[in-house]
């Protein structure tokens, strides 16, 4: 078990190389250098623009640079932002949790309504609750999610009133930060009120972002479950006269759960992804819109920052899911 | 050798049987049909643009600017899905814009397809070193969330439509040269090859003539969703102000441009959507065919 760890933890050191190599060109390879950026429209004389290239280190050979800013990277420097001069992975830091907490009810949205929908399917086959499943399915896998952000605003936001249109809670509730996730913190201030304004915001944000991941699961867990109900020991369990239930719950569903369970994990690049649309539509102040800010003010630290902490974070998720499927699995261990 | 030549000579009167039996099977499933017909609809309507769409997508009725929708209170027949904040005819914008995404799939997909085959062949014939290098890149880009990777190129590149296609192009790469390396190796390990070699094929007659042709089915598949990704990569990236520039009447930089009228007019946000929806499900539907159609192992 051990070694397959040790394998399997290996394996992402050149992709993380990989990574900060991108990261790193991606400041190479903008238009102009980041000392003219700085300069903005007037331009800037030679001997200014060439004492600063040296101050930033701009003029060394890049195989130095680039070891020059692996080193930072190490240390956990990551620059400062060009627009709010405070360091990148501060901001990163502050502004996860939000991301975090939406990503988190997004996936359990998805899990709790596409999984025992994938399983309804599966059990009545060919039927109209199957094809219903399966076309809403389609359709969520299909969909446009900013588009779905603005029809959902427009139904329970604008029409009925009932949810809010953007940010994580009412103005009117200051609750102190300690965890950085804003149920969390509302329930351990004890405010009743600042703990719904925190739901009724979060439950469009959630709905959009799970919407894919909803559709995904729902056709995953449906084609595993329909496999599963073809084998032997399903059948068997039958003969032996155990409830329908059992049969389904148990001896059926744990076996179907395992690509379930894998295609659950590889959601997570799709979950970030989403965000970044997500936050943006509801002003949802996480890494999404922070980095779109970040694109569309030129602030390259932000963005070379936040690309690289994003990677990273889907690279260790990924990881840990291949490791767990080991867990599960012993034919991947062994493999 | 003239028996080989005999042989080869009686492939092509084979094809059409090849057609009518794909055809067969394609035919089984309702929604590839109907998906295959939505997409013979919007390529109808891109090409013939000019003379469907009853105006011109960029100008302005400023004497009607927010007109609902013909089935609307004071809509119209003139102006049948209604006018956008300036007076443009949305049907119009719509139907031009069926032209740029559908364009925007062609070029992104064939220039990641074709990169992605030459990569994938490399890869999976000359493995080594060269094949580790090819895959731990596409890793990199893989462990990138897609719309980020497309982002972070659009950040390099500068926003606009053509870099758009690029970045979806860049994104959707690592698909094909994986699915290609993966079925070149599994090609190259079978006799025919083998014989290929045998009788003094090179490498590159191997690599294109030989294996490519058999690894064609998953390749088509994954064309056809990589459709679907590409196109609603490009309305995101329009959406974000990062792909499209007004008055450009791309779907996703439509729906952007009419984001601080949605109370007002809904319809400016409703259409652009849909059509986006419709045209990613027709290719999803048309995708979902064809593998099942291709690829009786991945059958459902």
């Amino acid at each position: 078990m051990l070694t397959f760890i040790l394998r399997r933890a290996a394996l992402i050191v050149p992709t993380f190389i990989g990574v900060t190599l991108l990261a790193f060109a991606l400041i190479h390879l903008i238009p102009g250098d980041p000392v003219e950026n700085l300069s903005g429209e007037r331009g800037m004389d030679p001997a200014r623009r060439a004492r600063l290239l040296h101050e930033f280190g701009l003029d060394r050979p890049l195989p130095i640079q680039y070891a020059d800013y692996v080193g930072q990277v190490l240390r956990g420097d990551l620059g400062t932002s060009l627009t709010t001069h405070e360091p990148v992975l501060r901001e990163f830091l502050t502004l996860f949790p939000a991301t975090m907490e939406l990503a988190f009810f997004a996936m359990l949205f998805a899990v709790t309504v596409g999984l025992p929908a994938g399983i309804i399917a599966a059990l009545k086959r060919n039927t109209v609750a199957d094809y219903a499943v399966m076309g809403v399915s389609l359709t969520g896998y299909s969909m446009p999610i900013f588009w779905w952000a603005l029809l959902l605003i427009l139904f329970f936001s604008v029409q009925l009133g009932w949810t809010p249109v953007s940010g994580r809670i009412a103005v009117e509730f200051d609750v102190p930060t300690s965890t950085g996730f804003m149920l969390l913190d509302a329930l351990r201030a004890g405010d009743a009120g600042a703990f719904r304004s925190a739901v009724s915001h979060l439950l469009l944000p959630t709905i959009v972002l799970g919407t894919i991941p909803l559709a995904v699961i729902a056709r995953m867990t449906r084609s595993s479950m329909l496999e599963v109900l073809r084998e032997d020991y399903v059948r068997t369990a039958r003969a032996k006269g155990l409830p329908h239930w059992q049969v389904v719950l148990v001896h059926a569903l744990r076996n179907a759960l395992i690509p379930v369970i894998t295609v659950i994990g590889l959601q997570v690049g799709l979950l970030l992804s989403g965000a970044i649309l997500t936050e943006t539509i509801f002003s949802w102040p996480g890494v999404g819109n922070w980095l779109v800010h970040g694109v569309q003010s030129r602030d390259y630290p932000v963005v070379q920052g936040g690309i690289l902490l994003i990677a990273t974070i889907v690279i260790s998720v990924n990881l840990i899911v291949d490791l767990l499927y080991g867990v599960i699995n012993p034919r991947i261990r062994h493999g | 050798m003239s028996e080989v030549v005999a042989i080869a000579a009686d492939v092509p009167a084979a094809v059409p049987g090849t057609l009518r039996e794909f055809w067969q099977a394609y035919r089984q499933s309702r929604g590839a049909v109907v998906g295959i017909a939505l997409i013979v609809v919007l390529v109808v309507l891109a090409l013939g643009a000019n003379v469907i769409a009853p105006h011109s997508p960029y100008e302005q009725f400023r004497e009607s600017t927010l007109a609902p929708p013909v089935w609307h209170d004071g809509g119209s027949a003139r102006f049948i899905l209604g006018t956008d904040p300036v007076g443009r005819d949305i049907l119009s914008r719509l139907i031009y814009g069926a032209r740029l995404s559908l364009l925007i799939g062609m070029i992104s997909v064939a220039i990641s397809l074709s990169l992605g085959v030459v990569l994938g062949l490399i890869a999976g014939y000359v493995r080594g070193l060269t094949e580790t290098t090819i895959m731990r890149l596409m890793d990199v880009m893989l462990s990138l969330p897609s719309l980020l990777l497309a982002i972070a190129v659009v950040a390099i590149l500068g926003p606009g439509l053509i870099n758009a296609m690029y970045a979806i192009a860049i994104v959707l790469l690592p698909h094909y040269v994986r699915l290609t390396r993966a079925a070149v190796i599994a090609e190259a390990a079978k006799e025919y090859v083998a014989s290929s070699r045998i009788a003094g094929a090179g490498p590159l007659r191997l690599m294109f003539n030989t294996i490519l042709p058999n690894c064609a089915a998953p390749l088509i598949v994954q064309a056809t969703l990589g459709f679907s990704n590409a196109i609603l990569d490009a309305a995101a990236l329009g959406f974000l102000g990062l792909g499209a520039q007004p008055p450009t009447p791309e779907w996703g930089s439509m729906l952007a441009d009419a984001l601080e009228f949605i109370q007002r007019a809904s319809w400016v946000v409703t259409f652009p959507g849909l059509a986006i929806l419709i045209t990613v499900l027709a290719f999803n539907l048309m995708g979902d065919g064809l593998r099942d159609a291709l690829d009786p192992k991945l059958k459902r």
